[in-house]
């Protein structure tokens, strides 16, 4: 198929930036979102026009590391995948595509749909952690018990991949999925309690600190996850850092 | 608890409880008004004693009046601070996708809400105030002394076609508004998703049956006095 | 007696890695905050160690190409993580797990760091529960187990199908709170672009800033090595896109010696390629072969007609399949290792029964077990005569709850419902047993040196089972590279600071900026994507799942040609001071290209078939691998310019608690 691809184009995180249109031909179907990028590249390269930067790694949707706002949405149109699983099928021939970098005051743009996601890292900095040495005598990994559902509701929560969709997709760009999911895993889990009220005090601290927005409870981050990590993330968190506040 | 309240999540439980107790209070005022359709004395003896009791006036009244002003201020500096988290704005954003109309536009029907309080104070709050407290006339008795003035007052108002209409739209926008705010409320309080189904249903009915009530009284009246 | 000294210590297998922690040399804590070590990559190991060797109170660096530790390609591994816990009471033992290892290995690594690894495997699910890794449990709250290939016990720990990713952030959270300490220093989005050694010891690195393009000098007192495989020297790989060989090779090429290239691993349930626009290979678990069942036609009409879309799969009559795996492997059927199961695939395609447009595909069939799981689950549910509806509905009712996002992954990228029509896989590769050549205390060649991981060779020899690499990272990182470590820092508690200004670090600056510079002005005709892709073909067809001595010696030429031309013709857009992925991505593919030359060389010398490596030459008359004694070596090859003229030193294995015996899975 032919398209028409609309992309943010930005050198550097000082330029203004603007939208600029590609064609792309003979697309296949069977491509993912990022093959077809990859093809528009190497028409760029060989033009002598510089390529379109994009992150990606894995290319399984596990990483975390694409980010592309597709026709007004985070990863595209399709449900429960990142942009790399993203398949052109989703697309018609003729269509014209409009491609933009996660867009956050605290995702600052670095290259055109690349950004700079570090204010997650700093968060998990702030409390994302147990505080356990590697001793290699730790007590045995049996010898607390952990019910299958603690265990799986936890592990529900752990599989977010840190994409930063649940911001990009947020009208208000809160982060208040990713934070409620790394404030779950631990609540869940007994290992987690021993530092459960200054975790949670330190990590929405630093959230709020990197400026992202408040949530206001749309919903749009959990539609939009590519993990499909529950809303019910951040009611557990807003009741973590209730009772922190009322202990301390 | 120091800086609880100028945390992200505790301007949000600060919302939500504003939002309860209005919703709460909403509640209550449709009871009331409600009365006036079946019995215009019972009306009027719910309306004298909020009038006039003690506790209402000078303590539920006063928390109600700081209750809106904060729901509304703290919803004005939230969305200030929510609109500056994404300064630069995507060409194409397709919320449809992934969110109600409702819940994306809170301020705008919390702003219709905002102007019909306005015009709210005018009809009936103001001259309450003026008529107990300037002029002193705590009697609650119409101005010949033939009854209680409230349901008269009330069947006066709605007289004119203009007046209904903007009530209309003023609660086709609450209803609006509580459609996404009633279980968000719940939500930022940090109900468990166990609850959560029920609830939601329990608010939509909620966010349709209240202000579709407020619409029937008033074309009720407008209607049964023309 | 060769240059290269194992240093395994003397003494009883069982006791030798306790004595050894007993006497070596410590660090006092008050030396160690003198101490900087740079670890690169941070993965399951690098993330591993970091965290660890930052508790300990030295002061490290990390480098990654990513945007965070977090998005390390570790985060991908699937299936699971062994350990010799025996909490299922099947019979295992640190014993079987390391005698498991080296015949799964095809009696190819070195029995004191297998068993080293099989000691401290325990430790590591002990460490990760701490630190709130959600593994899956049972319903009396104890950890559950999953079987894999080529073993006979359950000791593969799991989370889902997503095990790799929960250890690597468990290790990502230890080294938050090392970062909040202030003593791990992250620096995300660089790159390694070569060592800097100081009077023969490894004391620094040159890195490049990602982001701005900056080079950058960092010393240290030590230097880790953690960036995974060199899968993507193929191209088309199950690895990262930005997995990479590049740290690897530039300590080679100053004095690292490079062991066991040509030993890879070929997956055999990965997603088969659709076309030649193909970026990358999506790996499907091998947990799936507990269930599924491979096979392809009996009949090459019948290959016809599903190639022309003639027939369906479904079609076809028990008796015009040939489930090839259960005919050859009775004893482990579809649950034979991972290259055995490779290469028949390979021998039915070659032989021309690939069910797919390009002829590479067999199917992974779950009629079977839908319908055994659908029967027990009638009977359960007390559902006499259940229709034939209903038992396919029970029966993949279970296989969701098995494998679902599995089949959801596959559905998505081939746009077929594996639960009614059979899933289409062919081998990819997927991991590279060789690597950085290491001591017992993980040190390569170049003193202060190590690596760490997949980076090195040690532990998985010529084929690694399943639920092993996850195991190898954390145990490399945690529990062995800490304490080693300190047995070489213990001389440097007096040395203080590394200055960068040194006429050894103003020289590998040079060099970085200077193959930088060329780069960008060459401005040739051929994008670095057409070098990589020309190489990973040659790399496919000479290099893959079977060699033969004809096809080693022309891939090493057409490497070498391709390898020139890629010098006077590689196209880089863009300038050297902003994000510029092309010229990232040129310094890596040219250090495949001398990578790939070697690997030739090293598989053209290895005059024998073991594990991932098969010589055509070498074969038995049912076409399994012949190992030969003369080979029980390590090769390892010493840099001398060209790829060509590497020098092979051999480490020979010594196997004195195990019987080197035929590997049979008959």
């Amino acid at each position: 198929m032919n398209l028409t691809l609309k992309i943010w184009r930005q050198s550097d995180a000082n330029d203004k930036g603007k939208m600029v249109d590609y064609k792309v031909t003979e697309i296949s179907e069977h491509m993912s979102f990022l093959e077809m990028m990859d093809v528009l590249n190497e028409q760029l390269i060989n033009k002598g026009e510089e390529p379109v930067a994009f992150d990606h790694d894995c290319r399984e949707g596990i990483c975390g590391m694409c980010s592309m706002f597709i026709n007004g949405e985070a990863h595209g149109p399709d449900r429960g995948v990142t942009t790399c699983q993203l398949h052109m099928r989703m697309f018609k021939d003729g269509d014209t595509i409009t491609i933009e970098p996660f867009r956050a005051k605290a995702f600052p743009v670095i290259k055109d749909l690349v950004v700079d996601r570090s204010a997650f890292d700093r968060i998990q900095h702030a409390g994302g952690y147990i505080s356990v040495n590697t001793s290699g005598n730790t007590q045995d990994a049996n010898a607390t018990l952990i019910s299958k559902h603690a265990a799986d509701e936890a592990m529900d929560a752990a599989t977010c991949i840190g994409c930063g969709a649940c911001v990009a997709s947020c009208k208000n760009a809160s982060a208040m999925l990713f934070v409620g999911a790394k404030v779950s895993q631990y609540a869940l889990l007994p290992q987690g309690q021993v530092e459960a009220v200054d975790r949670v005090k330190n990590m929405v601290a630093q959230m709020d600190l990197e400026g992202f927005g408040n949530c206001t409870n749309t919903g749009a981050c959990e539609v939009e996850c590519p993990k499909g990590i529950s809303l019910e993330n951040i009611a557990r968190m807003n009741r973590e850092f209730l009772s922190a506040n009322v202990k301390s | 608890m120091s800086g609880f309240f100028k945390s992200s999540i505790g301007r949000k439980y600060a919302m939500a409880l504003s939002a309860f107790f209005l919703m709460f209070f909403l509640l209550q005022h449709f009871a009331i008004n409600i009365l006036s359709v079946f019995s215009p004395d019972a009306f009027n003896e719910a309306s004298h004693f909020m009038g006039t009791f003690w506790a209402v006036q000078y303590v539920l009244q006063p928390i109600l009046i700081f209750g809106v002003i904060y729901h509304f201020v703290m919803g004005f500096i939230l969305e200030a601070r929510n609109r500056s988290a994404r300064v630069k704005k995507y060409a194409k954003n397709n919320g449809a996708a992934n969110s109600s109309w409702m819940s994306r536009n809170m301020i705008y029907s919390g702003l219709c809400i905002l102007a019909f309080l306005v015009l709210h104070f005018i009809d009936f709050w103001f001259p309450e105030i003026n008529t107990k407290y300037i002029q002193g006339d705590m009697s609650g008795l119409l101005g010949n002394g033939e009854g209680f003035r409230y349901y008269e007052e009330l069947a006066h108002k709605f007289e004119s076609p203009l007046r209904v209409g903007a009530y209309v739209i003023a609660f086709v926008f609450l209803s609006l508004h509580l459609m996404h705010g009633f279980s968000s409320a719940f939500q930022s309080a940090g109900a468990s998703s166990m609850r959560k189904e029920k609830l939601q249903l329990f608010g939509k009915a909620y966010a349709i049956i209240i202000p579709l009530g407020f619409i029937f009284i008033a074309l009720f009246h407008h209607f049964n006095h023309h | 007696m060769s240059v290269l000294d194992s240093k395994v210590p003397k003494g009883p297998l069982e006791t030798k890695w306790t004595d050894y922690k007993n006497h070596i040399d410590l660090v006092n804590p008050a030396n160690k905050r003198n101490i900087d070590i740079i670890v690169v990559g941070t993965g399951l190991a690098g993330g591993s160690a970091a965290a660890t060797l930052a508790e300990l109170g030295y002061n490290v660096k990390t480098f990654c190409y990513q945007d965070s530790p977090r998005r390390a390609h570790s985060i991908a591994a699937q299936g699971g993580i062994n350990a010799a816990k025996n909490y299922q009471g099947d019979g295992d033992s640190t014993y079987r797990l390391f005698y498991d290892t080296v015949k799964g290995g095809d009696y190819r690594s070195r029995e004191a760091n297998v068993y080293r690894l099989a000691e401290v495997s325990a430790n590591i699910i002990d460490q990760c529960v701490a630190q709130g890794v959600p593994f899956a449990r049972d319903y009396g709250g104890l950890l559950d187990n999953r079987s894999f290939g080529g073993v006979l016990v359950s000791r593969t720990f799991y989370a889902k199908g997503q095990t790799g990713q929960q250890l690597l952030l468990g290790a990502y959270s230890a080294m938050n709170r090392q970062i909040a300490r202030g003593k791990i220093t992250p620096f995300n989005r660089h790159e390694m672009l070569d060592v800097v050694k100081i009077d023969g010891k490894a004391r620094g690195i040159i890195a490049r800033n990602l982001v701005t393009g900056e080079i950058e000098r960092h010393s240290a007192h030590a230097v880790v090595i953690a960036s995974g495989g060199y899968g993507n020297v193929y191209f088309l790989s199950t690895n990262a896109m930005g997995s990479n060989v590049t740290a690897s090779w530039k300590i080679h090429k100053k004095g690292a010696f490079f062991a066991n290239p040509c030993y890879t691993q070929i997956h055999p349930t990965c997603i088969p390629r659709s076309g030649d626009y193909q970026s990358k290979l999506t790996l499907m678990s091998e947990s799936l072969r507990n269930d599924g069942r491979i096979w392809v036609p009996k009949n090459l009409e019948d290959v016809k007609a599903i190639r022309e879309g003639k027939k369906k799969p479904t079609d076809l009559s028990e008796d015009e399949r040939d489930y090839y795996l259960e005919r050859r492997y009775p004893a482990f059927g579809n649950l034979v290792p991972r290259d055995v199961a490779s290469r028949a695939a390979k021998e039915r395609c070659d032989a021309g029964y690939g069910v797919n447009a390009t002829g590479e595909a067999v199917y992974l069939d779950f009629a079977a077990a839908i319908e055994r799981y659908g029967k027990e689950q009638a009977k359960i549910h007390g559902i006499n005569n259940a229709s034939a509806d209903k038992i396919y509905e029970l029966g993949a009712a279970i296989v969701k709850a098995k494998y679902g996002n599995l089949f959801q992954m596959y559905e998505k990228i081939v746009d077929q419902d594996p639960y009614k029509t059979p899933m289409m896989i062919y081998p990819a590769v997927h991991y590279t047993m060789g690597g950085v050549w290491v001591d017992y205390n993980l040190m390569t060649t170049i003193p202060g040196c190590y690596a760490i991981g997949e980076a090195n060779f040690s532990d998985h020899g010529a084929n690694r089972l399943g639920a092993s690499a996850l195991m190898q990272g954390l145990a490399d990182g945690y529990f062995v590279l800490p304490y080693t470590i300190g047995d070489y820092l213990s001389n440097d508690i007096r040395t203080g600071k590394i200055p960068t200004d040194t006429p050894e670090f103003d020289a590998a600056e040079k060099e970085v900026t200077d193959r930088i510079n060329f780069f960008i002005n060459n401005k040739g005709e051929h994008s670095v994507d057409y070098y990589h892709k020309k190489l990973g073909k040659i790399m496919w067809d000479k290099c893959g799942m079977s060699r033969n001595a004809e096809g080693l010696k022309s891939a090493i030429d057409e490497i070498s040609a391709l390898r020139k031309d890629f010098w006077k013709n590689v196209n880089v857009p863009g300038t050297t001071t902003e994000y510029n992925e092309q010229l990232a991505k040129a310094g890596r593919v040219a250090d495949f290209l001398e990578l790939g030359e070697l690997f030739a060389k090293d598989a053209l010398v290895r005059e024998e078939s073991a594990g991932g490596h098969f010589r055509e030459e070498h074969q038995t008359e049912e076409g399994e691998a012949k190992r030969l004694s003369e080979f029980q070596f390590v090769s390892a090859w010493e840099y001398k310019g060209e790829p060509k003229d590497a020098v092979l030193h051999k480490e020979e294995l010594v196997y004195e608690n195990i019987e080197v015996k035929e590997r049979s899975y008959k």
